[in-house]
């Protein structure tokens, strides 16, 4: 009999700290099997963030790298500017990535480092128990928004892409969402188009990747998917925002 | 051969010749000379240089070049140091080796860009959160900030550990000529714990996060028992006129330089001046200002700062003999008369006034 699924030989088995339902889990998955496919298993280093994500290290069977809080862009200037040949990818949150580390993002972005950037928006901070992220909608309810982000008091949702694209140092920049397995093999072709971008130093990418947290949505896995389709794409439009090619 | 540069200029130079090819930096006075250097520098040997957008970002580039393994280093004065903290901190947690050269100037708060002392506490006793080390060298010239620099890149490497240079702006600006005397450093072989991609061999992960319950004391076991040993090897001092010193004076960097001057006109006196000037400020040279606290009178702590050394000095010397301090802070420099008159105050009476006050006078 032939497996037409199987684990990636980059994944590895191990119990999962993620909650049930969760989008970490998929992307991470994606990613390994993009190093197997590739077959870069030996030429990538990735970062991983300070969010519900720290652990992707426990995952991902690469050399792998942690970063304080909102650091992985200059974390992975500094792993990329050694080795200037290898695969470098930073896997960042929403609050690690557009609250306290976006002058490192816009910056590397500026530089238009070449390196692929995995940016998963779940609106939320997943790990802190569900505060406010940047990216949360407007009217969305957290621990911090408990009446729903209210933009007079609280500012409105940023768009990542948007504001990233205008810079002239970024090159692949787009959104996508794992809603679907139409989705998800949507992400995998997004994530892929940014290794093919570093691989021929065509500069910055990155692949915003809206992505579910039920457990602080108060949702079920299946409302969370519903949600992301017809909540979240209505302030983060899916598509490729800029492109090289 | 000789050159004249500025000690700013001396560290950058040292850390190309120690092999140094990653430098990140955010200009700060009284330290603007070194990133304009490496900016020149850097380009010349094929090195890296990256005008980074904050401390934060350059001290978290350092993060990521020392885990691929390259050296790397980067340079700021008081307020930026204070900006890298947290990732000093995670560097010393995923013991991560790197050079953070800080020429301080005065605070608190935006304070002036005078040369300052004020930044012991935050250099020596931890500076981040988490009960951490980092190696602190203290130049007092030129030249010395040029082999500290250079020997800050072994230490670093020897014990995976940040060290940290710390200067203030008379040494940065001063200049002295100076000799790069060692061996000029290329294509070092690579570390065996960096992340160069899982070719043929395990991955590797570099982290300072240990989330299972009991993993992270029997890690900070493992940190104290490598500060012991740093202790244990790593001090560094000199030691002028001491033998049968009745007052000894302790200072690093600028101040030394000027207790030194008291020091040379003390052969005037009637007894006996000396001068211990720590140059590792952590490994503090303790045992050795123990043992000389049993010989002499009093102790002098000399500082450009409200008293910060002095804690150790007096930690050390555990009430063997007086240890009394003079210092200036906010950009003040203390002058030999100064210290001089100082002296007299805490010398006994009988002995200090004939032989002194008449001396202190002297304008
Ligand atoms: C300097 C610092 N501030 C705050 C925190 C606490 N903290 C950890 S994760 C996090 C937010 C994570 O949210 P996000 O990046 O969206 O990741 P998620 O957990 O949602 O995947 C915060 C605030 C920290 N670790 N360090
Ligand atoms: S809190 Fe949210 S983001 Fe974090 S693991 Fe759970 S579901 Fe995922
Ligand atoms: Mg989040």
């Amino acid at each position: 009999m032939q497996a037409i699924c199987e684990k990636p030989e980059s994944f590895i088995d191990t119990p999962t700290h993620f909650c049930p339902g969760c989008g970490h889990g998929i992307v991470l998955r994606l990613i390994a099997e993009i190093i197997d496919a590739w077959g870069i298993r030996d030429k990538t280093i990735g970062l991983a963030p300070v969010g519900c994500s720290v652990l992707a290290y426990n995952y991902l069977d690469i050399d792998m790298c942690e970063a304080a809080h909102g650091r992985p862009p200059a974390v992975a200037t500094g792993i990329k500017r050694v080795h200037p040949d290898h695969f470098v990818f930073a896997y960042q949150g929403d609050g690690d990535l557009a609250a306290i580390g976006m002058a490192e993002i816009i910056h590397a972005a500026n530089r238009g480092e070449h390196i692929t950037f995995i940016f998963v928006n779940n609106a939320i901070y997943g790990m802190t128990n569900g505060q406010m992220a940047p990216t949360t909608l407007v009217g969305q309810k957290s621990a911090t928004t408990l009446s729903g982000r209210n933009p007079s008091n609280d500012g409105y949702p940023i768009r990542v892409c948007e504001l990233l694209s205008v810079l002239e140092g970024s090159s692949y920049i787009e959104r996508v969402s794992i809603s679907s397995p139409e989705n998800i093999r949507k992400t995998k072709k997004a994530i892929e188009k940014g290794f093919k971008t570093q691989k021929e130093k065509r500069g910055f990418s990155l692949i915003e990747i809206l992505s579910p947290c039920p457990i602080y949505w108060r949702m079920d896995a299946i409302e969370s998917m519903k949600y992301i389709d017809e909540k979240m794409t209505r302030t983060f439009p899916l598509g490729i925002i800029k492109d090289w090619e | 051969m000789k050159q004249l540069l500025t000690g700013n200029e001396a560290a950058a130079e040292a850390a190309i010749y120690a092999g140094c090819r990653y430098y990140y930096g955010y200009p700060i006075t009284p330290q603007n000379e070194l990133i304009n250097y490496m900016s020149v520098r850097m380009p010349q040997v094929k090195g890296t240089f990256i005008q980074a957008e904050s401390e934060i970002a350059a001290i978290n580039m350092v993060y990521g070049s020392a885990a691929a393994g390259g050296r790397t280093m980067t340079s700021s004065s008081s307020p930026g140091i204070s900006l890298k903290q947290e990732g000093i901190s995670y560097l010393a947690g995923s013991e991560l080796p790197c050079v953070i050269v800080n020429i301080q100037r005065g605070g608190p708060g935006l304070g002036d860009i005078s040369a300052s002392q004020a930044d012991y506490f935050q250099s020596v006793k931890g500076g981040g959160h988490g009960d951490y080390r980092v190696i602190v060298l203290a130049p007092s010239s030129v030249q010395e900030m040029a082999d500290l620099v250079y020997d800050a890149f072994d230490l670093a490497d020897k014990y995976r550990n940040p060290v940290l240079i710390l200067g203030d702006a008379q040494i940065g600006q001063l200049m002295e000529p100076v000799e790069f005397k060692k061996e000029f450093r290329e294509n070092l072989p690579q570390k065996e714990w960096a992340l160069t991609g899982a070719k043929n061999r395990n991955r590797k992960i570099i982290k300072s996060f240990y989330p299972v319950k009991g993993e992270l004391e029997v890690f900070n076991a493992k940190l104290q028992n490598k500060y012991k040993e740093i202790e244990k090897n790593e001090v560094r001092y000199e030691a002028v006129n001491i033998h049968k010193a009745d007052v000894i004076l302790v200072a690093y960097g600028t101040s030394a330089r000027i207790c030194k001057e008291v020091v040379r006109k003390s052969h005037q006196f009637k007894f006996r001046i000396g001068l211990i000037r720590p140059i590792s400020l952590w490994p503090f040279p303790s045992e050795f200002i123990r043992e000389m606290s049993e010989r002499a009178r009093c102790m002098l702590t000399v500082e450009m700062s409200a008293g910060q050394m002095l804690e150790d000095v007096r930690l050390a010397v555990e009430g063997r003999c007086p240890v009394h301090f003079y210092g200036r802070t906010g950009g003040g420099v203390p002058t030999s008369l100064e210290i001089i008159k100082k002296i007299v105050e805490i010398m006994p009476k009988n002995r200090a006034a004939k032989t002194l006050l008449q001396f202190a006078e002297v304008k």
